[in-house]
């Protein structure tokens, strides 16, 4: 028997996206595995963004985002792009600094 | 002169004459020190300005006496009533002078003392007043109370005239006479009076710019007085002679009896100023003006001022049921009346030296002798007498009464004590006590004429007679009349110009023919004096034979103070060495005065002026004399038989409280009185003068042989009857006692509380920063620590864990959703 795959499918995809992305930045003492995780959870986002703007999933014109939710998945992925190049900028300064990209010693700004 | 309009130019002229020392008191206050080193330039500054001020004064006489009076009725016209007595009754027509209500036959007067000079409705006015309209105006309104209004303004009337001429002439005569007399002020002066700390006589800079200075500020200060038009500007003009007679007696003011001289006489005129006060305060509620004349208010309607807002009060209480004036019922208040006449009498007390204010006189010879002739002889000390004859018509009679009796004591007072002083000055201040006496006598038994003719007279010869001391005294360098003696060979002209003084002051003169100025107005005294005595027989007898008696004693104590001297051999030789005649500068002005002291009686050859006439003419009649119907008697009586039984029934002004009555002054002039009158103290005179002679011109009788009979009235008149000792004891050392215990109960009663006061505020404020630290401080610095704890606690959160930061935000979301699903 074969299931249609419906919205719910790629919801389920995106949030497992999303929890990988956020367990990733958790578990993760490497800055460079942190960043992985935030385009991860960026992208989890994303797919949530491209599947809700579908008209083949969301015929009906009230429910679909149409091309703004695609917009705004093109916007995710500009900003994807700025901040991996800022924080790949910090994670090159910090290595250079410390010798190391373990984001556990990057404390010095703890209260 | 038709062609001047008298009302605008007189009042110019006499202001004029009035600011002009005020100019020369002005540079000298700033440049005395800088002329002083210019010899004499000071001086005359002083005397240009003083014979300016005399030449505008005899100007503005001149046309006073030849503008034609307001309401067409004549000098001449009147001086034939004068001069005959059988028309001076008749003048007027009694019945149509009272069928008129006074207040608007006032109010006509208001119009006409407006425009003097135009022609007026002459019936109306003549019946109203037979004086000539005064000049009122006002030079500019100093302040204003609701109808209360003080004002600097002039009220000019014969008298000012008068006035202003006298000070202005007496004054330019002192002003040049001390040019001579203060020269010694002009480089260092050496005082033997005063040691200084090493006991060797004092050495000063001279001070004769300053000398000018203060003559300049006392001349202005009285001009002013007499020019004065509100009695608030009177009064002002009053402290500011006060003060220059202080600065003047103490103008030796290193010399500690100068000091007490000035500071007593100072006090001593407070006293009086503090009655002057009051009276003013009575007169204000009173009447609620003090302005003499009616002045324009500003929308140009006159306004009454004192004497016709006093005569419309008595008018305007009818009171045929109480026989005349009015008691304390509705508006007018008698009491307050009094308390006015009195309060305003009481300041003439303390400035004309009467019984019981007249001891500061003689301790104010310690001024430089110009002084005393001027301030303390001639002028200031008259302004007393000046005022009581400026506010006459406004006494209640019972005051007049209280002025007679005032007047009477101090004569006497004064004449007694001239007789045994060996000071020559204090002879001459005793003397005037006496003479200011005399005045007072005079318009408190209704001669106001006479008073005031006696004042000028009197300001003419005292003057002489201070300056002739001063000359003496300046030649032989003391006061001391037993020192002297055979001077008048050394300095003739001080001699001789003094006798004509002696001779004016006793009054010389053959009754009916000729006299000296003193006769004349001495004998108008005594003559309304006994009239007076005709109409108050018990009171009048002591008044008329005080006075009689104390024209021998003036008599016998100038002379006495003549002989002493400058008859005889000298009795110091040393003295009598080096005595010498005065320079020209101070004789010059004895002679014009000796020759005033002759002339000022006489009347202008050919025609019947006087001063006396002038005074005459101008004579107000009392406003209590003319509500009551008494005066129509007057009127009606030819004078010229009424015998002196009779007049006590032509008189004016009967009180309610007090029915003897004043008659009035024309009756004086009577053959009938003034012909025993003038015999009398001619008899009075001759018999003083010829005691002195006997005594000490011929040294017949040893003066000390008196001394001996009655050595008790002779302690008595030496101590100066005991006043000072008296105010001593009553009023001075109270005064200290009362000053000591209240040092006393300062230091331990005031300073006590202020000391614990002070103690208990340290401990309050010891108290309160205890709170202020403990609680207040500490609920503030409380709560700052506990947000600095919070702080410590909350930044432990802040870990710097960037993973467990991303574990908190997902945690935070996840519970978000909870929530919110929860409340879903």
């Amino acid at each position: 028997m074969l299931h249609p795959v419906t919205l719910a499918h790629y919801l389920v995809v995106g949030a497992v996206l999303f929890s990988c992305g956020v367990l990733c930045m958790v578990l993760k003492r490497n800055a460079l595995g942190v960043l992985m995780g935030v385009e991860l959870a960026l992208n989890g986002a994303n797919i949530n963004w491209v599947a809700l703007s579908s008209p083949a999933l969301r015929a009906d014109p009230a429910w679909s985002l149409g091309l703004d939710g695609q917009l705004m998945a093109l916007f995710v992925i500009v900003l994807a792009a700025g901040e991996a190049a800022v924080a790949l900028a910090i994670a090159l300064n910090y290595y250079r600094l410390y010798l190391s990209v373990d984001v556990d010693q990057a404390s010095q700004l703890k209260g | 002169m038709p062609d001047i309009d008298g009302a605008k130019t007189i009042p110019m002229l006499l202001v004029g004459a009035w600011l002009l020392p005020l100019g020369s008191f002005g540079v000298l206050l700033f440049f005395s020190p800088w002329l002083d080193r210019r010899g004499r330039a000071a001086g005359w500054l002083a005397v240009g300005a003083v014979a300016g001020a005399f030449l505008l004064c005899t100007i503005a006489l001149g046309f006073w006496l030849s503008q034609p009076p307001a309401d067409g009725f004549g000098w001449s016209q009147h001086s034939v009533s004068f001069a005959d007595p059988e028309a001076a009754g008749h003048s007027i027509p009694a019945d149509s002078r009272h069928s008129q209500p006074p207040a608007p036959r006032h109010s006509h007067a208001l119009r006409v003392s407006e425009q003097p000079s135009g022609p007026s409705d002459a019936g109306t006015f003549h019946e109203a007043n037979r004086r000539p309209a005064p000049m009122v105006g006002r030079l500019f309104t100093w302040a204003k109370f609701g109808q209360y209004e003080i004002s600097i303004s002039y009220y000019i009337d014969t008298l000012t005239v008068l006035m202003c001429t006298m000070v202005s002439l007496v004054a330019l005569c002192i002003h040049i006479y001390s040019v001579g007399y203060m020269a010694e002020e002009l480089h260092e002066v050496v005082d033997p009076l005063v040691l200084d700390a090493q006991g060797k006589p004092l050495r000063r800079p001279g001070r004769f710019g300053r000398f000018f200075q203060y003559l300049s500020l006392f001349t202005f200060s009285m001009l002013g007085l007499v020019l004065a038009g509100h009695l608030v500007m009177i009064f002002i003009f009053w402290e500011l002679v006060g003060l220059c007679s202080y600065f003047l007696i103490g103008f030796y003011r290193e010399r500690p009896s100068a000091q007490q001289a000035a500071m007593k006489a100072f006090v001593v005129n407070r006293v009086g100023d503090m009655g002057f006060l009051v009276g003013l305060m009575a007169l204000g509620g009173l009447v609620g003006t003090w302005s003499l004349g009616d002045l324009p208010d500003p929308a140009g309607e006159p306004t009454g001022g004192l004497f016709s807002q006093l005569q419309t009060l008595l008018a305007g209480q009818p009171g045929p049921s109480s026989g005349g004036l009015p008691s304390s019922d509705g508006g007018f208040s008698r009491t307050l009346w009094i308390l006015a006449g009195l309060g305003i009498f009481c300041g003439c007390v303390g400035k004309s030296a009467q019984f019981p204010l007249h001891v500061w006189l003689p301790d104010a010879m310690e001024g430089p002798t110009p002084v005393s002739a001027l301030i303390h002889a001639a002028t200031m000390v008259a302004a007393g007498v000046y005022l009581v004859g400026r506010f006459y018509p406004a006494f209640p009679p019972e005051v007049l009464w209280v002025i007679a009796g005032v007047g009477c004591i101090t004569l006497v007072i004064g004449a007694t004590i001239a007789l045994v002083v060996t000071d020559m000055k204090r002879v001459l201040a005793y003397s005037t006590i006496s003479q200011l006496g005399y005045m007072m006598l005079g318009l408190g038994v209704g001669g106001w004429a006479a008073g005031l003719f006696h004042l000028l007279t009197h300001a003419f010869f005292k003057a002489l007679l201070f300056l002739c001391s001063g000359s003496v005294i300046h030649a032989v360098g003391t006061n001391e009349m037993p020192q002297m003696g055979g001077l008048r060979r050394k300095m003739p002209w001080t001699a001789w110009t003094m006798l004509v003084g002696c001779l004016a002051i006793a009054g010389a003169g053959v009754p009916g023919l000729v006299g000296l100025s003193g006769f004349y107005s001495k004998e108008a005294i005594l003559a309304q004096a006994y009239l007076f005595w005709n109409t108050a027989p018990a009171v009048g007898g002591w008044l008329f034979g005080s006075a009689l008696v104390g024209a021998g004693l003036t008599a016998f104590y100038m002379f006495r103070l003549w002989y002493m001297t400058f008859a005889g051999p000298p009795n110091d030789e040393h003295i009598y060495h080096h005595a010498h005649e005065s320079p020209p500068v101070m004789v010059a002005p004895l002679v014009v005065l000796a020759g005033l002291a002759v002339a000022a009686g006489w009347s202008v050859p050919g025609t019947a002026r006087s001063l006396q006439q002038l005074l005459d003419q101008d004579r107000p009649t009392l406003l209590a004399a003319e509500s009551s119907s008494s005066s129509k008697l007057v009127d009606q009586a030819p004078v010229d038989r009424i015998s002196p039984e009779e007049s006590g029934r032509a008189v004016s002004a009967g009180s309610a409280f007090w029915p003897v009555p004043i008659p009035e002054e024309h009756l004086s002039h009577d053959p009938a009185v003034a012909g025993p009158v003038g015999w009398m103290a001619f008899a009075a005179a001759l018999v003083g003068f010829l005691l002195a002679t006997v005594m000490y011109g011929l040294r017949k009788l040893e003066p000390a042989r008196f001394v001996q009979a009655v050595p008790a009235v002779y302690t008595f008149l030496k101590n100066k009857w005991y006043f000072d000792q008296l105010y001593e004891m009553v009023f001075v050392r109270p005064a200290l006692w009362l000053a000591e215990r209240t040092v006393d109960a300062d230091r331990h009663l005031l300073d006590r509380a202020a000391d614990g006061m002070a103690v208990g505020l340290i401990r309050l404020a010891h108290l309160e920063d205890w709170l202020d630290r403990r609680w207040v401080d500490g609920l503030v610095n409380r709560s700052a620590e506990a947000a600095y704890r919070l702080g410590l606690e909350l930044r432990r959160v802040q870990t710097g864990q960037l993973r467990q930061y991303v574990l908190w935000a997902v945690l935070g979301a996840v519970a978000i959703f909870v929530l919110l699903s929860l409340g879903s």
